[in-house]
């Protein structure tokens, strides 16, 4: 009689590194560091989730990423959205507007609106919300390079609306670091765009408690190409330069940490993917607690939203992406987000299609209604699988984070184009792996079919309303006191000059109607512009 | 001969790591290659294309703006007096816009997911 043991099976080793094992017992959760760092959740160090009941009490957030063209097509697809049962917002900015150009800009031609809402002045932050309740809906807003400038447009838009801004809650996601290593909407140097991030935080610390001013994204730097286990640590790394920044202002730690959150990536093993939110949970709680000197819990907590995966996505056979983002719902569920958006099967061609976006906002729903995910809190807790991987995560992390402080830490590493050379290479091997089909992706390197490029029905594009922002604009400069805007964009510069916080001068401005475009240049007047290293 | 390749990001897109990646293939594959970064008009572009005398260029765009995009990129490179040189456009080009693309003089388009072979072998056969 044989028995089979672990040398006859394949070896299989996660992307993180880890070897896993095919049967996990007691003894592997004492090996990999024991049982202590698991807890319960709703109490430190978080690990099995950030709240006692979890989804029990409310399920996790549905905030699909959309807008496109003007105030009056996004504020449409929001109602549409709204209405269709989603229970938060998250919108999307077109490109110019990302990095601080307006609609007649030169630079700006063709983009217009395009991948994203376009906003030159208050007047259009006005029209995107008309009719949508802000107490009621949350709203994250995507903006990084010129965040400033649009988070001061939807205070002033609230404001304006009655709401009590230290009631007001909602997100801006206003990473830059992140920007430089994967998405690219950087504008100013590193040194001066961090300091604005901590003049938004403590800003809102003051003025808007509620408001979670920063939302620190693993994502994008997992979709430019790296790790698991490195998402989590250049996050974390990234968080702990803004919590630098802001306490070297004076602040103290629990003044503003617990309304830090993150943004994470999906896509990969579903073992892997859950211990590294378990992971990275229970190290920022020890980071916070241990490192900083939190001591209200709050503090300690990484909120999350968990979702997206456009890089496990294909362009062949587009239709496997709407299984992909089922299971990628799950393995978010099973993690304990907070909130979660999925990419639309269509991604890899165009942004959403109405029919789309209800179908991802649909696959939450089916979660959340269906299977009766939200019934138990992390389920996965105490497999001896789970918390064995998780212990491993946080250590491959810890290593992650070494790595880069041998770099001579997170900022030099981006401002010196370091952490974009090894995230490229990563993305590089990747690329490689799938085309070698070491990884395995369905459709692509294996279940391949022979067949014409599928016809997906594309988001389309209207130049007339590109044309309608840039009248509006035109309009608006008419119309509007010029010399209240130029006083406004003196004072943004002078403050940006002099080194003080600058939103409340941003906030005047936009007040005035200075559009995006006047107000940032006023920035980019005292804090120059970026330079972007390129390295291989 | 080493060819070289002027690899470029047109317009405000800027997702690179296609763009990134291209390159490092090309570079394993013996070309000698030059990346502008992100937010390159087509001006400078052609002017960066000019100056490292490259046999070809190839540009990603992941924005859906490649049409007007590509349309002023030619504009630009036909000014330089490059219409001599190999014209590439990679990144989300749908299939129904190929053929234009092609039409404005970029012999070459390789949409995302295009094998580096494929872009490296065009490039050898259509460059001197």
């Amino acid at each position: 009689m044989s028995r089979s043991t672990r040398d006859d099976v394949r070896a299989v080793r996660l992307e993180s590194g880890i070897e896993l094992q095919p049967v996990y017992g007691p003894e592997d959760v004492q090996a990999s560091g024991g049982w202590e760092g698991i807890g319960r959740p709703g109490e430190f160090p978080f690990t099995r989730g950030i709240h006692p009941l979890m989804y029990r009490k409310r399920p996790f957030t549905m905030r699909q990423y959309s807008g496109f063209g003007t105030a009056r097509e996004t504020n449409e697809r929001f109602k549409w959205l709204i209405a269709n049962g989603q229970t938060g917002l998250n919108v999307a900015f077109d490109l110019p507007t990302q990095i601080g150009l307006d609609s007649d800009d030169p630079m700006a031609e063709a983009e217009v609106g395009r991948v994203g809402l376009v906003v030159d002045s208050l007047l259009d932050m006005e029209e995107a919300f008309e009719g949508i309740d802000l107490d009621d809906i949350t709203v994250s807003l995507t903006v990084n390079g010129s965040a400033v400038v649009l988070m001061a447009m939807y205070f002033a838009v609230a404001r304006r609306r009655g709401y009590d801004l230290s009631a007001l809650r909602g997100t801006a996601q206003n990473d830059i670091l992140k920007e430089y290593v994967g998405r690219g909407t950087w504008v100013f140097p590193v040194e001066p765009s961090v300091k604005l991030v901590g003049d938004t935080v403590e800003f809102c610390a003051k003025h808007l408690p509620k408001y979670s001013p920063v939302s620190v994204c693993g994502y994008h730097i997992r979709e430019s190409g790296a790790l698991p286990h490195e998402e989590m640590a250049y996050a974390v790394l990234i968080a702990r330069a803004y919590v630098d920044h802001v306490l070297a202002r004076g602040l103290e730690v629990d003044a503003f940490a617990s309304r830090l959150s993150f943004n994470f990536d999906i896509y990969g093993g579903l073992l892997e993917q859950v211990a590294k939110f378990r992971a990275g949970r229970r190290l920022w709680a020890r980071i916070l607690k241990e490192d900083y000197g939190a001591r209200d819990p709050r503090s300690m907590v990484l909120r999350m939203i968990a979702g997206g995966g456009g890089g496990g996505l294909t362009v062949e056979q587009p239709e496997l992406n709407v299984v992909r983002a089922a299971y990628y719902a799950l393995a978010s569920a099973l993690a304990g987000t907070q909130t979660m958006a999925l990419c639309s099967f269509d991604e890899a061609y165009t942004i959403p299609t109405e029919p789309a976006a209800r179908l991802s906002l649909r696959t939450m729903q089916i979660l959340i209604e269906e299977t009766g995910i939200c019934d138990v809190v992390d389920p996965l807790g105490g497999s001896w699988a789970v918390e064995t991987l998780t212990n491993q995560m946080e250590e491959r992390i810890r290593a992650a984070m070494d790595e880069v402080a041998g770099w001579g830490g997170i900022v030099p590493a981006i401002s010196e184009g370091r952490l974009q050379a090894h995230v490229s290479r990563r993305a590089y091997e990747r690329e490689q792996a799938l085309r070698s089909g070491r990884l395995r992706r369905v459709g692509l390197n294996c279940y391949r079919m022979e067949e014409d490029e599928p016809h997906v029905e594309l988001h389309p594009y209207r130049p007339e309303e590109a044309e309608r922002a840039r009248r509006r604009l035109v309009r608006l400069r008419e119309e509007r006191s010029s010399s209240a805007v130029e006083r406004a964009l003196d004072g943004v510069r002078a403050a940006a000059g002099r080194g003080d916080n600058v939103m409340p001068a941003v906030l005047d401005a936009v007040g005035v109607y200075a559009t995006v475009g006047e107000t940032m240049a006023a920035l980019k007047a005292e804090l120059g512009t970026f330079r972007e290293p390129v390295r291989f | 001969m080493t060819r070289r390749v002027l690899i470029g990001k047109l317009g405000l897109d800027g997702h690179d790591v296609g763009a990134k990646t291209v390159c490092r293939a090309l570079m394993e594959r013996g070309f000698e290659v030059v990346y502008t970064g992100l937010r390159r008009s087509p001006e400078e572009i052609a002017g960066a294309a000019l100056q490292e005398d490259v046999h070809a260029i190839g540009v990603s765009i992941l924005s859906g703006a490649h049409l007007p995009l590509l349309e002023r990129l030619a504009g630009a490179l036909r000014q330089a007096g490059l219409d001599d040189r190999l014209w590439l456009a990679g990144g989300v080009i749908p299939r129904a816009d190929r053929e234009a693309v092609r039409r404005l003089g970029f012999r070459g388009v390789f949409p995302a997911g295009a094998s580096f072979d494929a872009i490296a072998d065009f490039i050898r056969e259509h460059t001197p």
